[in-house]
């Protein structure tokens, strides 16, 4: 691995820097270091600063752009007469770069030579065979065209790391000697530090950014190569989910959709009523041991990993519904064909939602003054009543926002439905029969051997944004009602 | 004076201390209102109970495994005809040429025990599970100086033979079931009895590597442990710093302007993006675009790091939002740049609650499933643990969850098993780390 290695001596380098600036300093200073300007340790810092930012700077950059420009040079090789009919130009080129790692490895392993790689031709030696006899397995016969671009994509890629290597090399070296020679006892070393680490705690807080531009181009990108390939009436108006590769898929989220929101209907049927009865007997009943007893208790439901709510899903509380819903049920009808079902997945989604609608909710009753809880007292009013009538309306929008949030919680949820809830996409109103749902289909049409140039794999990025863009959404909103609400009694 | 009041009591309908009917449906409305709330905790915490007593009761199983111990002649003629224990040689004998010294062991051992059996010997080498004939091979290939000599071996039994040991297999269960027989159980029965079949606990698990479908007694967690290690070192090395910088930049430096108002909303509302999404993130970048390998403990991390981000910046800025502003005015005061009083006052004094942070963020990223689905995390391996370590960050691995996954889609039964006994082992995981949060917090956060 030699960009591991290069980040090594990088290193190395800076914390030999560091050990020359802070001596030189000192040297320069005479040994006293009350003629200097900064604390010598600035001085060290600064020389390795010098040798380590800019080098690992452009070894990143490099490494991102590296594959970008190499892509588009190789995939300018390909004549557009060359790709199949069936095909599209992202195939040929991972096709190009299938054959470009068997040949490394065919070199790797010593059955081929350097030279002898570069010089195949695809008409003269069986290419496929040769790479076989090394353990790359190729889908068909390497055709010349492939062949010559995948020569050229390893040269180009052996060239790029070759240059990589000496550029990050001599730029460490040059800003080390850089460094090196403005230290002197009047160079102001701790500004220039300082400024130095500002820059990069900006950059670590520009990070946040970066993730969100990532999620949304990542995803916007091939939600636009998806529409290409297929019309986007029919994803948001159509009503079948039918993906098969033979091309005719029918994929429309509407029905993936529904069982989302029915799923998440009956989370919160759940969610609701226990995490807010809960809620308002922690802050208005319980007493302080029942209170500091109960409330860690019930948060320790949103603490469990989802895989574990969705095995219990599919091994507890599917046999358990099937027991009572079942053939040969204790209720003695025949409602539930399976385990999974939207009853099942809902049900132990709510139980995950429990802590998250009551926590919340508790703190926003708490908010509540006790001037108002007072005053509806002294009027004569009950308990219950005074929480019902006063407490209630005036936390109303806090609990608003916390159901939205907790809903989009359940929207976004993965495990629990993909391990309970079943993979039939239709519109149904049986809560007893297997529905699914949009993130069941991300995981599914992402898993397993995926081609990224047909339509069945790039709907999953499509069914991605439109969660993202409603998670958000619910999020924005719940977010907006909770603090405007808390603008009123603050 | 007197008079009057009595007077007027005694036109009121009734005493004070009787309810009059409002009174009553008002005070019962009341007592309704407790009884929902006490109803709705009953109802969590049972659910709590339910969940735990689940795991418990369905996964300790996992933990213990039923062992057949035999002793085996390993028989020259048929390990190394010529005799001149040539490795290579030795090596071109498959698992089939070692299952017939299975049979023979078991078979001596029946005649040694004087045990009572119509089984024919194939069946009764079927109680063993198929990774025993293999066992046998890789021993042998270790110590080739042993041919010839007999050994003693414990062998694992088949799932079957296991699930009848723990109560999961009845003679009723497996009436439709071809892989045993109820004759095969009574004569499980009788090497009971004999002390040959004996459960003991199963260092294995804990520590083996996945097994094929058919071997469900032999698969493991540790590999995917591993797996799931390697992946928390690249959330701490790279979510730890970035976040605690970008905290300190949003905390302590930055000006109150609409650029950091947008990062500001940016990391809550990253903190509420659906976990798969960030998968498909990864996809895209790191696997699509950069090609990285699939199934690396490094992207799966770095998936991992950009989702623990918003939390770990969150609590991190809480904790530097704790520090009195005093602390920052006295280094101010005797000298100190922003930056110095930062990073030799501030910070140290909210490391504790820094640390705390991270403990729960890396506990959230460790249970953490969807994400690695879509990256491929569920790599099957099947090499044992020095291997496996040694392979390092850009090899196919699994991780924990994902591992769990796998199991709880098997079909058999006895996968189950295993799922809810690597629960019980993650949720360990996640509870000492919360425990140590937790007592990191009581024993370091100051209170100004």
């Amino acid at each position: 691995m030699p960009t591991l290695w290069l980040v090594v001596s990088v290193l190395v380098l800076a914390a030999t820097g560091y050990v020359l600036g802070r001596h030189r300093a000192l040297q320069s200073a005479g040994g006293d270091i009350r003629t200097l300007h900064s604390l010598p340790i600035y001085y060290g810092l600064n020389v390795a600063f010098a040798a380590l930012v800019p080098a690992l700077g452009v070894l990143i950059i490099w490494l991102l752009a590296q594959p970008m420009i190499i892509e588009s040079s190789v995939s300018g090789m390909i004549p557009g007469d060359a790709i199949p009919e069936d095909s599209t130009l992202g195939l040929v080129m991972s096709d190009v770069r299938r054959v470009a790692s068997g040949l490394d490895i065919a070199v790797a392993q010593g059955a081929m030579t350097l030279e002898e790689s570069n010089s195949l031709h695809a008409e003269g030696t069986d290419i496929r065979a040769r790479l076989g006899e090394v353990g790359v397995a190729l889908g068909s016969e390497v055709r010349a065209e492939v062949l010559q671009a995948a020569q050229r994509y390893r040269q180009m890629t052996t060239t790029g790391a070759h240059a990589m290597t000496v550029v990050v090399a001599l730029l460490a070296v040059a800003g080390l000697a850089v460094a090196y020679a403005r230290t002197h006892k009047d160079f102001r070393a701790r500004n220039v530090v300082e400024r130095g680490i500002l820059v990069l705690l900006i950059l670590a807080a520009s990070l946040a950014i970066l993730t969100t531009i990532g999620i949304v181009f990542s995803m916007l990108f091939e939600t636009m190569n998806f529409f290409g390939l297929h019309s986007w009436k029919d994803f948001f108006f159509g009503g079948t989910w039918a993906p098969n590769f033979r091309g005719d898929s029918e994929l429309s989220i509407l029905p993936l959709l529904w069982g989302t929101l029915f799923i998440s209907f009956i989370a919160l049927l759940v969610a609701v009523p226990v995490g807010l009865f809960a809620a308002i007997y922690l802050a208005e009943y319980a007493n302080n041991a029942t209170r500091s007893f109960a409330k860690p208790l019930l948060e320790i439901l949103a603490g469990i990993p989802t895989i574990v709510y969705g095995l219990f899903a599919l091994l507890t509380i599917g046999p358990m519904l099937v027991d009572f819903f079942g053939k040969g049920g204790l209720l003695g009808v025949e409602w539930m064909a399976g385990a999974t079902s939207v009853l099942t997945a809902g049900v132990v989604m709510g139980i995950m939602l429990i802590p998250f609608v009551s926590s919340l909710s508790d703190d926003i009753i708490n908010a509540v003054p006790q001037a108002m809880r007072d005053g509806s007292l002294g009027l004569g009013a009950t308990k219950s009543e005074t929480v019902r009538q006063v407490v209630l309306p005036a936390a109303l929008p806090g609990i608003v926002g916390a159901v939205l949030l907790a809903a989009s919680r359940a929207i976004g949820e993965t495990m629990i439905v993909v391990m309970g809830a079943g993979a039939i996409a239709k519109f149904s109103l049986n809560p007893l029969e297997s529905m699914t749902t949009i993130t069941t289909r991300i995981v599914s049409q992402l898993t397993g051997d995926t081609d990224f140039a047909s339509p069945e794999t790039l709907v999953a990025f499509a069914l991605g944004l439109t969660l993202f863009v409603l998670t958000l959404g619910l999020n924005i909103l719940a977010l907006y009602i909770v603090r405007k609400y808390r603008e009123q009694y603050e | 004076m007197t008079d009057i009041s009595q007077g007027s009591a005694a036109k009121r309908p009734g005493s004070l201390l009787l309810q009059d009917a409002r009174t009553v449906k008002r005070n019962r409305a009341e007592s309704r209102f407790k009884i929902y709330g006490i109803l709705a905790i009953a109802v969590g915490l049972l659910m709590l109970v339910t969940l735990v007593y689940n795991i418990v009761s369905r996964g300790t199983g996992a933990f213990t495994q039923t062992f057949i111990t035999l002793e085996v002649t390993l028989a020259e003629d048929k390990l190394d005809k010529n005799g001149n224990r040539n490795l290579d040689e030795i090596k071109k004998v498959s698992t089939f040429g070692y299952a017939p010294l299975i049979k023979d062991a078991i078979g001596k051992e029946v005649e040694k025990l004087g045990i009572q059996t119509d089984l024919s010997a194939k069946d009764q080498a079927a109680i063993l599970s198929k990774s025993a004939a293999a066992q046998l091979r890789d021993y042998v290939i270790a110590n080739p100086d042993k041919i010839g000599e007999t050994v003693q071996f414990r062998f694992l039994a088949n799932s079957r033979v296991d699930g009848y040991m723990k109560g999961r297999v009845s003679r009723e269960s497996i009436a439709n079931d071809k892989s045993i027989s109820p004759a095969q159980l009574d004569f499980v029965d009788q090497l009971v009895a004999d002390g040959v079949i004996v459960k003991s606990f199963n260092l294995d698990f804990i520590f083996g590597a996945d097994a094929s479908d058919q071997r469900p007694e032999a698969a493991g967690i540790g590999v995917s442990m591993i797996g799931s290690l390697f992946m928390m070192l690249v959330v701490l090395a790279l979510a730890l710093p970035i976040g605690v910088a970008a905290s300190i930049y949003l905390e302590e430096f930055a000006p109150k302007n609409w650029i950091t108002d947008i990062i500001e909303v940016n990391i809550s509302n990253l903190a509420a993006v659906p976990s798969i999404v960030f998968g498909i993130l990864g996809l895209a970048v790191f696997i699509n675009y950069m090609h990285l390998p699939m199934s690396a403990p490094l992207v799966g991390g770095l998936v991992l790091t950009l989702m623990t981000l918003p939390t770990i910046i969150i609590s991190t800025r809480a904790s530097l939002k704790a520090v009195p502003p005093s602390i920052r005015d006295a280094a101010l005061g005797v000298g100190a740049s922003k930056m110095q009083s930062v990073f030799h006052h501030v910070l140290p004094l909210a490391a504790p609650g820094i640390l705390t942070g991270t403990i729960i963020g890396l506990a959230q990223a460790l249970g953490e499933t969807a994400p690695l689905l879509l990256i491929g995390m569920v790599g099957f391996i099947a090499s044992n643990a020095p291997d496996s370590v040694a392979s390092g960050l850009l090899s196919p691995n699994s991780a924990m969850p994902a591992q769990i996954y796998e199991w709880a889609k098997r079909a058999d039964p006895a996968f189950y098993e295993r799922a809810w006994g690597g629960i019980i082992i993650l949720l360990i995981f996640l509870v000492t780390m919360n425990t140590v949060a937790v007592i990191l917090r009581r024993r370091f956060e100051r209170r100004w």
